[in-house]
């Protein structure tokens, strides 16, 4: 009983992993560029619902304001910063970020200050189910599961089936082709990035009353959502669903059964994948 | 392109050679920590920016050297610097050669990406193991003994003219390395891969000669930090170090030797400057940094000749 | 060319420019009989409440006796040290050699404070230590000069042995990060546990500072220990009273940790921490004169609740005054000085404690409970511990 129970946490963890990844394999495939902050957005959206709701009382309410936010400031950022990348190499990409994680991580803890935060689960979903005579399973986690398989579900719609998904995938094949047919690129660039953040800064909201929000939660997600990225193939969703997936597996059951070894795991997982699949498992050249 | 340069370098060599007369303990241990960062940075420079291998792990092969180093020094006694530093290049080599082989098969982006992976499994190997001490890191009581008359490491003065000395021998080393055909190589690997193939290079036996020799220095760099500080402990090897490291290639200039070194010190000045101004001088560090990238492009000489994606040429790729 | 001269140029100009900034010693250095006190304390970070509380108390005890320590005024020296080991060394090199302080006080984080240890010894520099709780400090790093005024990781684990034993549990489950601070604590409790009689189940680790505790719990769930002890500090301990509640644990597998569990967490935590028994040299409801007086103060001065942090930065500036009084507010004779420092009985708000030979607290152990937003004590679970300082020569004698 016990292993299927850690089969559902791997899965619950893996399922989140997802939701902060696909936003990082959305920018990287369709834009082209490195963006090392992705973790500043998921850390940003555990602290937007830390304070709104906190302002507004609810975490419902809290969650479609801080989309907004950090869909705004996925704008700006891109308008600002971001656009001028495109045709620079990924050093300097990697580079530009890494300043902005810096400077994300200091305004956190100038605005907002740099103690431990808890996020109350709203009353609706505070329960546990007993899943054995010691262990319960909280209800939210199963409800995180749920809106992120929903999540992937809507994306993979989306991106496959409209038109919009459609001219999203034709930028990112052909920049050049799909200009000269009559598509603003910049607004392409500058709505996926928006939706990049807020993905990010959307799971950072729903986790937050499960991980808490501290400082540094931010660097904690940033590398396995690389891991993920990369193993998954930039750009495939797919990938990035299996490769969390993969992920949450080893993490979880590497805990357990090899402790001390289990962050190497991921990593390992990564090279092995790489060496055999130079592009991750659906990677496209 | 050397000659302008000349002045500048008789400069710095004169002012590094002098300035123990002016300087207190403090600064001395302070330019003593810069020169270390500069071969640091030289052999990520060999790696970035003359052979246009973009690494964001580089600092793993910097903390294997140093954690050899701490791992095979007596528990009381000085080390033997003619006994220990071989290792401890010999571990970062090794290291390099093992990774480069695997991962010089991949190129751009996943090419970083698999650097960082590797860099960060040695991270995690010496963090969440007790093989040396986990995250608090280990200690070494004293400064190795350089076997040397009248030299004694654990005087201050002495080991910044040790670093110094190190510093100017892998700069030579470099200088001449860069002028030689198989240097001469690297750069044309870096300008065009495909070209130097052509023109019947081996190209993958090339970058992995320059792989292992870029982590080789940096396990020197390595070596001497922890003889230094007496001190080792997994950040040495945290992406953040990588990260640092590049950051200073891209301050100083990237594709000259002069300019890894003057990244350097630019960037711990930097540093030591806003940290005395605020608490919160990350904040001042990441906006410079995010200034830097956009305003200073210059100093990439080159760079943007990195085959990374293929692209149609733009005119502003054309400017240097 | 004119790219390349251009770029030279600029680099030159940033380069002087950082120089100058740089090189600059911050601070003048006039000739005057003031003390040199260096505190370096995280002043940024996860840990910042701590550095600032700890700097608190040792401002109060310092307005307390008139603005004046051992007879003299202070000069202070600060570096945030950020909780960061690998920049410790340089850190505590800027107060000790740039700065020349007199004495160096600090810090929270036990790998920082042990390259401040290495150095205060390199130099002989006065370190006193108002946290961090690396046994060596005291132990097989200690030294004349090293004194501190905080705990060793030994200390506030071990009572919780006896305790959960006299409570019946015999067989326990431990879980924590795998750092000093961490394993420390988890030795001490098993010596302490299995002393009395008790076993322990098994011993989990996780890396620092990974907070995914779901995998643990549920294996928790599967060995059904009769009880468990962690050690967790700050976020990571909210999260874990939090996630252990929500899986229904809580009532079924008691729960006990060493006093950081609970404290400064209780706000976040809420419910999940409610009845939870800890261990500490502190607590909430301390019922001595000096206690009260202190959290009056502190309340009055700061507007914030005092804390065992606040505590023992108050008795670092109460053992520094005690020391220098002694021997007239002289550094001149070193033996002197140390020699006094380890006589001073401090009268302290967690209660009276002496210096042991290894030079840290011999103090008494309350046991708390949590009570809404306090960590109350309900009893002393160990009365004046002194940390068996293994490996201190120091102590030998």
């Amino acid at each position: 009983m016990e292993w299927l129970i850690q089969i559902l946490n791997s899965v619950q963890y893996g399922l989140l992993l997802f939701l902060v990844a696909s936003g990082l394999t959305l920018i990287f495939g369709i834009m082209g560029v490195i963006n090392l902050a992705h973790g500043s957005f998921y850390m940003i959206g555990a602290y937007l619902a830390f304070t709104l709701s906190s302002l507004t009382g609810s975490l419902w309410l809290a969650i479609p304001l801080g989309i907004v936010v950090s869909a705004a400031l996925g704008l700006v950022l891109e308008w600002a910063l971001i656009s001028r990348l495109y045709r620079r190499d990924h050093l300097y990409q990697v580079l530009l970020t890494f300043g902005l994680i810096l400077v994300f991580e200091e305004l956190r803890s100038i605005i907002v200050g740099d103690d431990v935060h808890s996020v109350a689960i709203p009353a609706a979903l505070a329960a546990s189910l007993p899943l054995t005579d010691t262990l319960s399973y909280p209800v939210y986690r199963l409800f995180i599961s749920a809106v992120c398989l929903a999540l992937a579900a809507l994306m993979y719609v989306t991106i496959q089936k409209t038109r919009f998904g459609m001219m999203i995938r034709a930028a990112a094949s052909n920049p050049e082709m799909a200009t000269s047919l009559g598509l603003d690129i910049r607004w392409i660039h500058a709505l996926v990035f928006a939706a990049g953040v807020a993905l990010a800064a959307f799971a950072g909201m729903i986790a937050a009353p499960v991980s808490s929000v501290f400082p540094g939660m931010g660097s904690q997600v940033l590398i396995v959502c690389f891991v993920i990225v990369v193993i998954g193939g930039i750009g495939s969703l797919k990938g990035a669903l299996i490769a969390a997936l993969l992920i949450g597996f080893a993490d979880t059951f590497g805990k357990v059964l090899f402790p001390d070894y289990a962050s190497i795991a991921v990593y390992l997982l990564m090279a092995v994948v790489l060496l055999f699949r130079p592009l991750g498992l659906f990677g496209r050249a | 392109m050397k000659r302008s340069l000349l002045p500048w370098l008789i400069v710095a060599a004169i002012l590094l050679l002098l300035f123990p007369a002016v300087a207190e303990k403090f600064y001395l241990q302070l330019v003593t920590k810069i020169m270390i960062l500069s071969i640091f940075a030289l052999s990520l420079d060999l790696l970035v920016g003359y052979t246009g291998l973009v690494s964001l792990g580089h600092a793993a092969y910097f903390g294997i050297a140093a954690y050899t180093y701490a791992l095979v020094s007596p528990a009381a006694d000085p080390a033997n610097v003619w006994l220990t530093l071989p290792l401890a290049l010999a571990a970062s080599a090794a290291a390099a050669l093992l990774v480069g082989a695997l991962v010089l098969r991949t190129s751009g982006v996943y090419f970083i990406m698999v650097t960082l992976a590797f860099a960060q499994m040695a991270y995690y190997f010496f963090h969440d193991t007790r093989i040396a001490g986990g995250s608090d890191g280990i200690y070494v009581n004293t400064r190795p003994d350089a076997l040397l008359p009248g030299v004694d490491l654990a005087n201050d003065l002495h080991f910044y003219y040790f670093v110094l000395a190190a510093l100017a021998i892998v700069f030579a080393l470099l200088a001449i390395i860069l002028r030689s055909p198989f240097g001469r190589a690297l750069q044309g690997i870096k300008a065009n891969e495909h070209r130097m193939r052509a023109l019947g290079f081996a190209t993958l036996r090339y970058k992995l000669a320059a792989f292992v020799l870029a982590g080789t220095i940096a396990g020197l760099a390595g070596y001497l930090a922890a003889a230094k500080e007496g001190y080792v402990n997994p950040e040495m090897m945290a992406w953040h170090q990588s990260g640092t490291v590049l950051m200073m290639l891209i301050l100083g200039g990237m594709g000259t030797l002069l300019g890894a070194v003057l990244g350097a010190f630019s960037y711990v000045l930097l540093q030591e400057w806003f940290s005395a101004l605020t608490k919160h001088w990350q904040l001042l560090m990441g906006m410079f940094i995010v200034a830097a990238v956009l305003l200073l492009p210059q100093g990439l000489i080159g760079l943007h000749q990195l085959r990374m994606k293929p692209r149609l040429p733009r005119a502003e790729d054309e400017r240097d | 060319m004119t790219d390349r001269r251009q770029f030279i140029q600029q680099a030159g100009l940033l380069a002087s420019a950082a120089a100058i900034g740089g090189l600059t010693p911050s601070i003048a250095r006039a000739q005057t009989a003031k003390l040199r006190v260096g505190m370096m304390l995280p002043y940024t970070g996860t840990y910042a409440a701590l550095g600032t509380a700890i700097t608190q108390g040792f401002n109060l005890a310092v307005e307390e006796s008139g603005g004046m320590v051992g007879g003299r005024a202070i000069e202070y020296f600060t570096v945030d040290d950020e909780s960061e080991p690998s920049k410790a060394t340089d850190n505590a090199n800027k107060l000790v050699q740039r700065d020349k302080v007199d004495v160096l006080i600090g810090t929270v984080h036990s790998g920082v404070v042990m390259a401040m240890v290495k150095v205060a010894r390199d130099n002989g520099t006065l370190l006193i230590i108002p946290n961090a709780g690396a046994n060596a400090a005291t132990g097989g790093q200690c030294a004349p000069n090293i004194f501190r005024t905080s705990f060793s990781n030994w200390q506030p684990a071990h009572p919780m042995g006896k305790v959960m034993y006299d409570k019946g549990h015999r067989k326990v489950v431990t879980l924590t990060w795998k750092y000093g601070a961490g394993e420390e604590s988890i030795e001490s409790f098993k010596e302490a546990f299995t002393k009395a009689g008790g076993a322990i189940v098994k011993e989990m680790y996780l890396p620092f500072p990974n907070v995914e505790f779901q995998p643990f719990i549920t294996e928790i769930a599967s060995l059904k220990p009769d009880a468990v002890f962690v050690f967790f500090a700050g976020g990571g301990a909210v999260k874990f009273t939090k996630d252990y509640a929500a899986a229904g644990l809580k009532e079924k597998i008691p729960l006990y940790g060493s006093g950081f569990l609970t404290d400064g967490t209780l706000e976040a935590q809420g419910a999940s921490a409610q009845g939870l028994l800890t261990t500490l040299h502190y607590g909430d409801g301390i019922e001595n004169a000096k206690n009260k007086q202190f959290r009056y103060n502190y309340g009055k001065k700061y507007g914030i609740q005092a804390d065992v942090y606040a505590v023992q930065g108050y008795d670092a500036a109460l053992l520094l005054h005690g020391g220098l009084n002694a021997v007239k507010g002289s550094f001149g004779d070193r033996k002197a000085l140390y020699g006094a420092l380890e006589k001073v009985k401090i009268d302290s708000p967690r209660g009276p404690w002496t210096m042991s030979k290894a030079h840290n607290p011999i103090q008494d152990i309350y046991l708390r409970r949590v009570e809404g937003n306090a960590n109350q004590v309900i009893g002393v679970a160990w009365k004046a511990l002194e940390d068996p300082a293994r490996g201190c020569r120091m102590a030998a004698a």
